[in-house]
Order: C-alpha cells, then structure tokens, then sequence
C-alpha cells in the first residue's frame, strides 16, 4: 500500500461529537448556565424590583400600579431620610478611616519584617470569618453592662468614670457600627493595596533616594501614583459593598435606639419581609441604585483620572 | 525600607555607624513594630474574646470584680454541650455545608465554561460578555433580596435549601468566572492548537489539557465560592423562615438570641464554631485566598 490509496482509518465521529465540536453551539452551550443563572436570579429581579417599586405589592398578593407614590410617601417619612443619611455618613467615614488605616497597615507589612507571610495571613483572618458572627462579637464588647472596653477604661486605666453606652444612643451606636466596619474592612483594602506595592519596581525608589528625595516626597510621587489605578477598583469595590451594608448593623443595632441607626438596606429589609409591604421595601431599594450608580462612578473615574493625568505629565 | 537608609547624610561620618544602627533599628521599632503590632492586636481581639467567652462558666462571665475577665480560671465545655446537643447547631452546620457545597459545585461549573467560551473559544463579543457577566458582580444582594424574594416564592422554593442553592451563584458566578478568565490567559494557547491539530475536539481539550493546567484557578475559585455563600447573610435571611433549615449565621442570631437575657457564653461558642470551619479551610489555602483577593483586583 502506498501513500496514494492509504485513507485515514480514524472513525467518523458520531453526530453527537461533531455536534459538540461545532463552534457556535459550543459558545452556545458553554454560556448557557452562567448566562442563565444570572439571567432568572439578577437581571430578571433586578427589573422586577424596579417594578415593584411602583406598586402596592405585599408578601403573597399581587399589587397594583400606584406610580410614584411610594417614593412621595417615602419623602417625608424621617425614618427613611434618617437613613439615607446614615448611609452616606456610614459609607463616607467608614471609607475614609478603611483606606487611611488600610494603607497604612500595607505600607507597614510592605518592609522587611519576619514572618511576614503569617502575619499577611492572620491579618485576613476577620474578612475570611461570617461578618454576622464576628458582628455579634462586636455586639458582646459592647455591651452596656459587661463591655471589655468599659471595663479597661474604667476600672484598669481610670480614664473614665462610667461604663460607655455603646448602642444606647444614637451618635454611640452610629460610631460604634463604624469601628466594627472599618475592623471588618481594613484587611482587605491592606492586603490588596500591598499587593499593589509590590508590583512598584524597588529601583524606582533607589533613584529617588540617589535624588535626595525625603520618604514623603517618595510616598507622594513614586507610591501615591502608581498605587492610584488598584485604589481605585478597591475603593469602588469598597464603597460600594460599604454603601450597601445589612449584616452588621441588622446584627448589632437592628437599626435601634429607635430607628436611628438604620441604613437603606436594613430598613428596606425591615419594611420588605417582617413588614410585608414588598412595594415599599422595593422603592428603598430602587432609591440605592442611583447613589450607588454615583459612588460607584465617582471612585473609579474620579481616582482614574488622576492616573491619567500622572501619565500626561510625565511626558 | 526606604526611611532607614535615607538617615544617612544626616550623621556625621566620624561617628556614623553605631548612632545609625542604634537610630535605625529604635526607629524601626516605633515606626514599624509598634503600629504593626497594634494592629494585629485589635484585629485579633474579636476572635480571643470570642474564644474566651465561649469556655468561661456564667459566673465568671458576668463577674469583672473577682475574675480577670482577659483569662479563665474554670474552663467550662458546658456552653458547647448545650450548643450541640440542646439546640439543631449540628442541624444548622450541616444544612450550611451542604449549600455552600452545592452553590459552590454549580457556580463552578457555569464559570469554567463561561470562562472558557470567553477566553478561549473567543467570538464577535466576547470581551463584551465576559464585561458584563463581571458587572453583575456590581449589583449588590441588598438591592436584589426583595424582588429574589417574589421569584423564590413563585418558583415553590421558598422556605427550600435550593432557593439559597440557586441563588448564591448570582454573586459567585461573576467572580469565578472573572478568576478563571485570567487564570486561561495564563495558559499558553499552543498546547490546545497542539491538540486541535492532533485531531481532539474541543471539550477533549478543555477536559484533558485546559482545566489540568487551571487547577490552581480552580482550587482558588472553589475555595473563595465556598467562603462566601458560607458567610452569606441576608438571602438566607429573607428566604428560610424554618428553624431546622437556616444557615448557620441566620440561625446564631435569631435563634440563639431569645428575649431580653442574651446568653453570651452560648452566643459566642455559635459564633465561634460557625467561624472555624471557614477559619480551617483557610489556614489550608491561604495562599491561594491572597492570590484570588489580589488577583481579581487587579485584573
């Protein structure tokens, strides 16, 4: 036999072979589950929600139109502008104090130090555990009666007279849901922005100290600069979890005393589920949207830019 | 790094070297040490006080006059006892392990081959898909738990493990999927035309070449699936209302908490057992934890 009669003996493959190997209904059914999922359970509830912000819709009925009305009602319901300002007051404070420790605490482990790699991993440790359960330990230290805070302050440090009522007033409790998220989110925003300090080359810094540059003027035009563009995802990323924030404050305060720690998710929550009233719950939540729209725009163009600009200059 | 050599032009050459090394490593010490230490003290406290509540007996919780409350003097397993075998925790973790197992097993699945569509088997659009699977990683659970709420009540699976099943893949999908993609670009594409041209089909090829060279991919996406929808909160809130079918974080706080007294001893030992099978799971892979954090930052 020789090469001109020889025919290759591999078997057709079946129809149902050359059906998978054919291109577009691969990428058909390769998308067909994300694509799916993500369809019935985000896109489709996101639409709905948006409609059932307009409706009078409650748990098990079906509602009926009413058009702007509960967004009229929500307008001068103090609870909920309560809220909307606790939101932004939350979001912008426990952003500021995540990112001015949180980068503080990278630009520490990003020295020569031992075991560096056990401390990056301790330091992970609360955004690893259920946010719900180190809350509830949050909400033990700052217990009224029992708190370890108090009882340093108090009885060990003398610096106090009286035990703090963390949740007891509404600017206590504010703060005091602040540190437990700022606790929450300072390993994060570390261990990401050192990852990004890692990625500037040492040799950048070596000819700024030949320069005679001071270590501020090093952190302000060779670290500041090139740490700007994963800033600003973390910080997007950040501010837009921040923004949107149940856990914690539904397991400390429940939004206590008297409805002035809510934020617009747990009172979408409250109003929503226990209270049944789905349609009001929805337009709370439709109201986070164009915030979250704006932040999320503001972080990532607003610290974009600046890279952009950087760029320019160097030119 | 750099604050300890820029010190040098200020000392005088005659008696440099031991002011600076005794300068550098003071300062060292200030700058670095101490706030280091601070910081993990505070971000470590939460846990020792949770670890130490769970063993203390009642009377020693509430009694600062006559204990030191940073230590125990009589250890008491009694918090756990009453955990285990009083109330449904053990009900509770496992109903958790199984969502999160089966969450994570299905996003798994969608975002291999999502990821691979996108990256690999490339089309007209396929960045534009790949964008907006990642932009639904944007929308945040809080804004969606409402109308989720309606479609899980419309579909009969309220009140069923599958409507926490099925609904936790909308935020580890993204993610995954996101991961994944960068971990394909890693592989160099030769070894599939290699096998394209030695006649293998295209799933022979993702099965035998693609997914062993993403294990790490893989293992990283697993392991962070599996963290999330084992810590995730309000879906599981909204959408289990029987006690014996919560989640271990639904159920510490709106079972274990009844009425005005909060038993703080068992509170805690919830809190710290629902903690510790994620905590493990970690100490396992940490590295691979850091690597999907930065890595999807800064894809």
């Amino acid at each position: 036999m020789d090469a001109s009669t020889w025919k290759p003996s591999r078997a057709e493959p079946s129809w149902l072979a050359r059906l998978f190997d054919y291109k577009p209904f691969l990428i058909f059914i390769c998308l067909l589950p994300a694509i799916g999922l993500l369809l019935a359970f985000l896109t489709y509830p996101l639409g709905l929600g948006i409609y059932l912000a307009f409706t009078d819709t409650e748990i098990g009925g079906n509602g009926e139109w009413v058009g702007l009305e509960n967004f009229i009602s929500l307008l001068d319901d103090r609870i909920f502008i309560t809220s909307v300002w606790n939101t932004l007051f939350y979001t912008f404070t426990a952003t500021v104090l995540k990112f001015a420790l949180g980068l503080w605490l990278a630009l520490l482990l990003n020295h020569h130090i031992p075991f560096k790699s056990f401390l990056r991993a301790i330091i992970l440790l609360p955004y690893i555990t259920p946010t719900v359960l180190s809350a509830i330990a949050f909400w033990w230290i700052y217990d009224p009666q029992f708190s370890i805070i108090s009882y340093v302050l108090v009885d060990r440090l003398h610096i106090l007279d009286h035990y703090i009522d963390f949740l007891g007033t509404p600017w206590a409790a504010r703060w005091s849901l602040i540190v437990a998220n700022v606790w929450r989110g300072i390993p994060f925003v570390a261990i990401t922005l050192l990852a990004g300090l890692q990625t500037i080359s040492p040799s950048l810094y070596e000819a700024a100290l030949l320069d005679g540059a001071s270590p501020w003027q090093s952190f302000r035009h060779i670290t500041s600069p090139l740490l700007m563009p994963i800033l600003a995802i973390v910080m997007t990323f950040s501010v837009l979890f921040t923004f949107t924030d149940f856990q914690l404050v539904y397991a400390i305060t429940r939004g206590g005393p008297i409805n002035s720690t809510h934020l617009m998710a747990t009172l979408a929550f409250q109003r929503g589920i226990p209270g049944a009233q789905l349609g009001e719950g929805a337009a709370i939540a439709v109201a986070m949207i164009p915030f979250l729209v704006f932040a999320t725009l503001f972080s990532y163009y607003a610290l974009g830019r600046r890279k952009w600009q950087q760029g320019s200059d160097n030119d | 790094m750099s604050n300890t050599t820029v010190e040098q032009p200020a000392v005088t050459e005659a008696d440099g070297p031991q002011v600076m090394s005794w300068d550098s490593g003071m300062r060292r010490i200030i700058t670095i040490y101490i706030p280091l230490s601070i910081f993990v003290i505070v971000l470590l406290f939460p846990f020792y006080w949770m670890a130490i509540t769970a063993f203390k007996p009642n009377g020693e919780l509430m009694n600062y006059r006559d204990n030191n409350p940073f230590w125990i003097n009589h250890p008491t397993f009694a918090n756990i006892n009453k955990l285990l075998f009083e109330t449904d925790y053990g009900h509770w973790l496992v109903t958790t392990m199984s969502i999160a197992f089966g969450s994570t097993f299905l996003s798994l699945l969608a975002s291999v081959l999502a990821a691979y569509a996108i990256q690999r088997l490339r089309f007209k659009g396929s960045d534009y898909v790949g964008l907006a699977i990642y932009a639904a990683y944007l929308v945040p659970p809080s804004i969606l738990f409402i109308p989720l709420a309606q479609v899980v009540y419309q579909l009969g699976l309220f009140d069923t493990p599958y409507a926490l099943i099925l609904t936790y893949p909308t935020f580890l999908v993204p993610f995954c999927t996101w991961l994944l993609i960068g971990y394909f670009k890693s592989i160099p594409y030769e070894l599939e035309e290699c096998a394209l041209i030695d006649g293998a089909s295209r799933l022979q090829i993702l099965r035998r070449i693609t997914l062993p060279l993403a294990v790490p991919g893989l293992i990283s996406a697993g392991i962070f699936a599996f963290t999330l929808s084992w810590n995730e909160f309000i879906y599981a809130l909204a959408f289990i209302s029987s006690t014996e079918k919560k989640t271990v974080p639904v159920a510490v706080l709106t079972e274990l908490v009844q009425g005005d007294v909060y038993h703080w001893g068992s509170l805690m030992t919830g809190a710290l057992l629902g903690s510790l099978p994620v905590a493990i799971f970690y100490m396992f892979f940490v590295e691979y934890y850091v690597s999907s954090l930065t890595g999807a930052v800064k894809e």
